[in-house]
C-alpha cells in the first residue's frame, strides 16, 4: 500500500486509521460486524470498497459460470442418457473414454492446450480476456457483440468440461439403474413403447439426483472458475482474487469468500425447493388411503 | 376350449462359461375362464415362464425354443406380434405393488398413456374408461383419485391401481406373477377374490404364478408344478394337491405348515436324514442347561413406544403410537409367538426386548430385572448375553466382508475375551454342526451360502453366547417352503435340547400354529388376544382373531 518513500511515521499513522493495530479480537469483532452489513473495508492494492470491486467483476464471473454450467447440464445429461441405453455401443466407450479424460486432466492444462490449439494454431478465438463488453448500467455483458461471444467459448468449454463428465457419468449410472426398475418392466409388459419408456418414464426419474448434484456443483464451478479465469486471464472475480492473494489483500479475499458460502448455501436452498416440483413423494406427506 | 398353449418352451442365459436353463421344454395350456396356478420353490423358473410368454426376458437371457401359441396366433413368429399383443391381449401383473408404478407420474397419466397406446380413444374417453376400471377394481372416489400419485396409495391399494392397468386394454389373458405375496392376509383375500371375480366376468385366461400352496388350494382351478426350469406335475388342482405322483410334488406339499393342527415335525423327503430324527446338538456337553420352571422369564408391562418424524410437533397428528401399552409374559422354556400384520408393532416389541429400541414407557423385567432401568453398561451386557436375535433378512443380517468364523467368533470374544483361539475354534465348530452345517464352513463367506444355510448361520451366532431368550423377528418368511420347514424343524431340535426359551414373531398364522405354545394376536400396536395356541385357533375370542383366521389360505380346503 506504501511506497518506498514512506517515513516511519507514516506507516504507523497508516496503520492506525486502518485499525491494524488493535488486538485480534477487537479487529475480528469490527470485521463480524462490517461485513454482516455489507462492507468490507478498502482493497489494500487498489485503495477503493471492496464491495465496489465485487460489483464491478461479477458480471464477468456470472457469465462464465452459468454459460460452463448450461453446457455441463445439457451435454452431460444427453451423452449420459446416450451411453445409458447404448451400453455396449462403440460410441459409448469413446465417449466413456474421453470422458475419464475430462476428469484426470487439470483444468488449466486443458485450457492451455485449448489456447494453444484454437488461439494459436488455427487463430479462431482469442486466447484471452472477455472482447468487447456493452455496459447496461448495472451489468456489463459480453453477450451482445460477436467479439464477446467468440471469447467465452474456449473459457466456458473448459471450465464444464470437468462437470460435464460427472454429469455424463451419473446419468448414464441412473438411466442403467431405472431400467432395470419393475416399473419399467411393467410399462413394457402393458406394452408401451420403448421411446416414450426411456424420455418419459426413465428419463424424468434419472434426473431427480442430478439436480442435487448440479446445484452443489454450480457452487464449485465459481470457486473453480478462479483458475480458468487466471488462464485466460478472464476479469472476473476469481482473477481478482489471484491478484489479492499475491498481494495479501485480505479484504477482497474476505468479501470474495463470503460472497462464495453465499452463493452456496442459496442454491442449495434453491434445490431444496425445487424438490418440492419435481418429485411428487415430497409434495404430499401423510396423505395415504387406507385399504 | 384351450386359448393359449405354450410348446416346448425353453429360456437359456448365455453365460461366459456355460449355458443355464431357466425353463426347460415348458408345455401348458390354460382355457378360457379358468386359473392356471404355477407354483414352484425360487429358481424354478416359475416367472421366467410367466415372463417368456410376452418375451419379456432380461438380458442376457432368451427363448431359444419352442412357441406361444394364442387363440390361433403364434405370438413368437415375430417381434411385432409381441409388441402388440403386450398390454393389449396380455396383461401381467408383477409382485411387488410398492415398485411396479412409476412413482413420479400419477396413476392418471400411466392409464391414459397405456390405453392410447392400444385403443384409439382420445384422452377424454380414455379418462372416462379409466375411471370405470378404476372402480371395477374396487377403488372409491376413482374421479379424485385418478389425479393421486403412487405413493398417496396403501399396498393393497397399489396393487388394485396395477390390476387395473393390466386390464385397461381388455386383454383375454392375465399373467399374476407374486400378486399377493408383498400383502397382509386380509388384503391378499381381498385381492384373489377380486382377480377370481375379474376371471368369471371377463372369461379371462389367468395364470397365477406363486409360492403358496394355501393360495393356489383357494383359486386355482388347474395347478402346474415346476422345479429347476422343468415342469414336473400338471393338473387338476385337488387331485395334484391330494395325490401327489412327482416325489418333488410330494415334499413341497409335506412341506407346508397345516392350518388345521399341530404336528411334532414337518416331513422332510429327499434329505439325507431319511428318518428323520432330531438332529444331535454337539453344544449341548457346554451349555449350562436350564431347567423348564414355568416361571416368567420375561415381563412386559404397560409397554408403549410412539414414533414422531417431527421432532418439534410431538403432539401433532404424525405422531404413531407403534405399540400401545401392551403386557404379557413369556415363561422359560415355552415358545411364544406374536402374530400381526405388517405395521402392528412386532417387530417393534422384539427391538425393544433386546434393547434396540428405548419404551417411551412401561418396562420390561428379565428374570425378575428390569432391564429398561439399567443404566450401567456392564449390567447391561449380562443380559444382552442372555438375550439373542435372529433377523428376518438372511441376506442382509450377516456381515458380507467376514469369514464365517470371525461372524460367530465376535458375540464369543465380546463376553469371554480371554478365550484361547483352539478352544474359540472348537466351539465354532460344534456351533456349526449344531445347526448341520458341515466345519469348512467357517472359512467361506457369507454370500457362498444360499438363503437357508445363511439363516442356520443366523442361528449359530445367536446361539453363540449361550443365550437363554432367542428372540426370532420372522425368521423364515424370507425362505422357501421346503427350507422353511427345516429351519423350523431345526429350531424346535434346539429348542427341546436346550430348553431355550423363544420369542417367536411371525405373520404367518399356519407356521405360529406348529411353532408355539402360547400365542399373542397384535393389530395397531394393541394386543387384541392371548392365549394357548391350540386354544386360540379352534375358539377364539376376538374379532380380529376371528377374521385373521378366516382369512388365511388355507391348502386343506381341498383335501377329501
Amino acid at each position: 500500500m506504501v511506497g518506498e518513500e514512506t517515513s516511519d511515521e507514516e506507516r504507523a499513522e497508516l496503520r492506525e486509521t486502518l485499525g491494524l493495530m488493535d488486538p485480534i479480537h477487537v479487529q475480528f469483532t469490527r470485521f463480524i460486524i462490517n461485513a454482516s452489513q455489507g462492507e468490507f473495508g478498502i482493497s489494500y492494492q487498489l485503495r477503493r470498497p471492496v464491495s465496489e470491486l465485487i460489483v464491478e467483476r461479477l458480471p464477468a464471473t456470472i457469465e462464465l459460470v452459468v454459460i460452463s454450467a448450461l453446457i455441463a447440464l445439457v451435454s452431460g445429461t444427453l451423452l449420459g442418457v446416450y451411453t445409458g441405453i447404448n451400453r455396449k455401443g462403440f460410441l459409448s466407450d469413446i465417449i466413456l473414454a474421453v470422458s475419464l479424460l475430462g476428469v484426470s486432466l487439470p483444468t488449466f492444462v486443458i485450457g492451455i492446450l485449448f489456447i494453444y490449439l484454437f488461439a494459436v494454431i488455427l487463430g479462431v478465438l482469442p486466447s484471452f480476456g472477455r472482447g468487447e463488453v456493452v455496459d447496461l448500467g448495472f451489468w456489463t455483458t459480453g453477450f451482445l457483440t460477436i467479439s464477446g461471444l467468440k471469447a467465452i467459448i474456449l473459457p466456458s468449454v473448459t471450465l464444464s468440461l470437468f462437470q460435464m463428465t460427472y454429469i455424463i457419468r451419473l446419468v448414464r449410472a441412473e438411466m442403467m439403474e431405472i431400467l432395470q426398475t419393475d416399473y419399467i418392466k411393467f410399462a413394457r409388459a402393458r406394452g408401451i413403447d420403448e421411446k416414450s419408456i426411456k424420455y418419459k418414464h426413465a428419463l424424468k426419474n434419472g434426473l431427480i439426483p442430478v439436480i442435487t448434484i448440479a446445484g452443489i456443483n454450480i457452487g464449485t464451478l465459481i470457486a473453480f472458475s478462479i483458475i480458468t479465469e487466471t488462464v485466460f486471464q478472464w476479469p472476473g472475480m476469481g482473477f481478482l482474487f489471484i491478484q489479492a492473494v499475491q498481494f495479501v489483500d485480505i479484504p477482497i479475499m474476505s468479501a470474495y469468500l463470503v460472497f462464495i458460502a453465499f452463493v452456496f448455501v442459496m442454491i442449495n436452498f434453491i434445490v431444496d425447493i425445487l424438490y418440492y416440483f419435481i418429485d411428487p413423494r415430497i409434495r404430499v406427506k401423510g396423505d395415504v388411503a387406507s385399504g | 376350449m384351450t386359448f393359449l398353449k405354450i410348446n416346448n418352451l425353453s429360456v437359456d442365459y448365455q453365460m461366459r462359461k456355460e449355458t443355464v436353463y431357466a425353463a426347460k421344454n415348458v408345455n401348458i395350456e390354460v382355457n378360457k375362464g379358468e386359473i392356471l396356478g404355477l407354483v414352484g420353490e425360487s429358481g424354478s423358473g416359475k416367472s421366467t415362464v410367466g415372463n417368456a410368454i410376452i418375451n419379456l426376458i432380461d438380458e442376457p437371457g432368451k427363448v431359444s425354443s419352442g412357441s406361444v401359441v394364442l387363440g390361433d396366433l403364434n405370438i413368437h413368429e415375430n417381434s411385432e406380434n409381441i409388441f402388440k399383443y403386450r398390454g393389449n391381449k396380455i396383461g401381467l401383473i408383477f409382485q411387488d405393488p410398492q415398485t411396479s408404478l412409476n412413482p413420479i407420474l400419477t396413476i392418471g397419466e400411466q392409464l391414459i398413456e397405456t390405453i392410447q397406446t392400444h385403443l384409439k380413444l382420445s384422452k377424454k374417453e380414455a379418462k372416462n374408461k379409466s375411471i370405470n376400471l378404476l372402480k371395477e377394481v374396487g377403488i372409491k372416489d376413482a374421479e379424485k383419485r385418478f389425479d393421486n400419485y403412487p405413493h398417496q396409495f396403501s399396498g393393497g391399494m397399489r396393487q388394485r391401481v396395477v390390476i387395473s392397468l393390466a386390464l385397461c386394454c381388455e386383454p383375454e389373458l392375465l399373467i399374476a406373477d407374486e400378486p399377493t405375496t408383498a400383502l397382509d392376509v386380509s388384503i391378499q383375500s381381498q385381492i384373489l377374490e377380486l382377480i377370481k371375480r375379474l376371471t368369471k366376468e371377463r372369461n379371462l385366461a389367468v395364470i397365477l404364478i406363486t409360492h403358496d400352496m394355501g393360495v393356489i388350494a383357494e383359486t386355482t382351478d388347474r395347478v402346474a408344478v415346476m422345479k429347476s426350469g422343468n415342469l414336473v406335475e400338471i393338473g387338476i388342482t385337488k387331485e395334484i394337491l391330494n395325490n401327489p405322483q412327482n416325489n418333488y410334488t410330494k415334499s413341497l406339499v409335506s412341506s407346508v405348515p397345516p392350518t388345521n393342527k399341530k404336528i411334532s415335525r414337518f416331513v422332510i423327503i429327499d434329505n439325507k436324514n431319511k428318518d428323520n430324527k432330531p438332529n444331535n446338538i454337539k453344544i449341548l456337553n457346554r451349555w449350562q442347561k436350564r431347567e423348564i420352571t414355568s416361571q416368567n422369564l420375561v415381563y412386559v408391562e404397560n409397554l408403549s413406544k410412539s414414533f414422531d418424524d417431527n421432532f418439534f410437533t410431538e403432539n401433532s397428528k404424525n405422531f404413531v403410537m407403534a405399540v400401545d401399552n401392551i403386557s404379557f409374559e413369556i415363561k422359560e422354556g415355552e415358545t411364544f409367538g406374536l402374530v400381526g400384520e405388517s405395521g402392528s408393532g412386532k417387530s417393534t416389541i422384539a427391538k425393544m426386548i433386546v434393547n434396540l429400541f428405548k419404551p417411551s414407557s412401561g418396562d420390561i423385567f428379565f428374570d425378575k430385572v428390569c432391564i429398561t432401568k439399567i443404566q450401567q453398561k456392564s449390567e447391561l451386557m449380562k443380559f444382552r448375553k442372555q438375550i439373542q436375535m435372529i433377523f428376518q433378512d438372511p441376506y442382509s443380517s450377516l456381515n458380507g466382508r467376514l469369514k464365517v468364523k470371525d461372524i460367530i467368533a465376535e458375540p464369543i470374544k465380546l463376553h469371554n475375551p480371554s478365550i484361547s483361539n483352539s478352544e474359540l475354534n472348537s466351539y465354532i465348530f460344534d456351533l456349526l454342526e449344531s445347526v448341520e452345517l458341515i466345519q469348512k464352513s467357517a472359512d467361506r463367506y457369507p454370500h457362498e451360502f444360499s438363503g437357508g444355510q445363511r439363516q442356520r448361520i443366523s442361528i449359530a451366532r445367536a446361539l453363540a453366547t449361550q443365550p437363554r431368550l432367542l428372540v426370532c423377528d420372522e425368521p423364515t418368511s424370507a425362505l422357501d417352503v421346503s427350507i422353511q420347514a427345516q429351519i423350523l424343524n431345526l429350531l424346535k431340535d434346539l429348542q427341546e435340547q436346550l430348553n431355550l426359551t423363544i420369542l417367536f414373531i411371525s405373520h404367518d398364522l399356519p407356521v405360529v400354529r406348529q411353532m408355539c405354545d402360547r400365542i399373542g394376536v397384535l393389530k395397531d400396536g394393541k394386543l387384541c388376544e392371548v392365549s394357548n395356541t391350540e386354544n386360540l385357533f379352534l375358539n377364539p375370542q376376538n374379532e380380529y382373531t376371528k377374521e385373521l383366521l378366516r382369512l388365511m389360505p388355507k391348502i386343506e380346503s381341498i383335501y377329501n
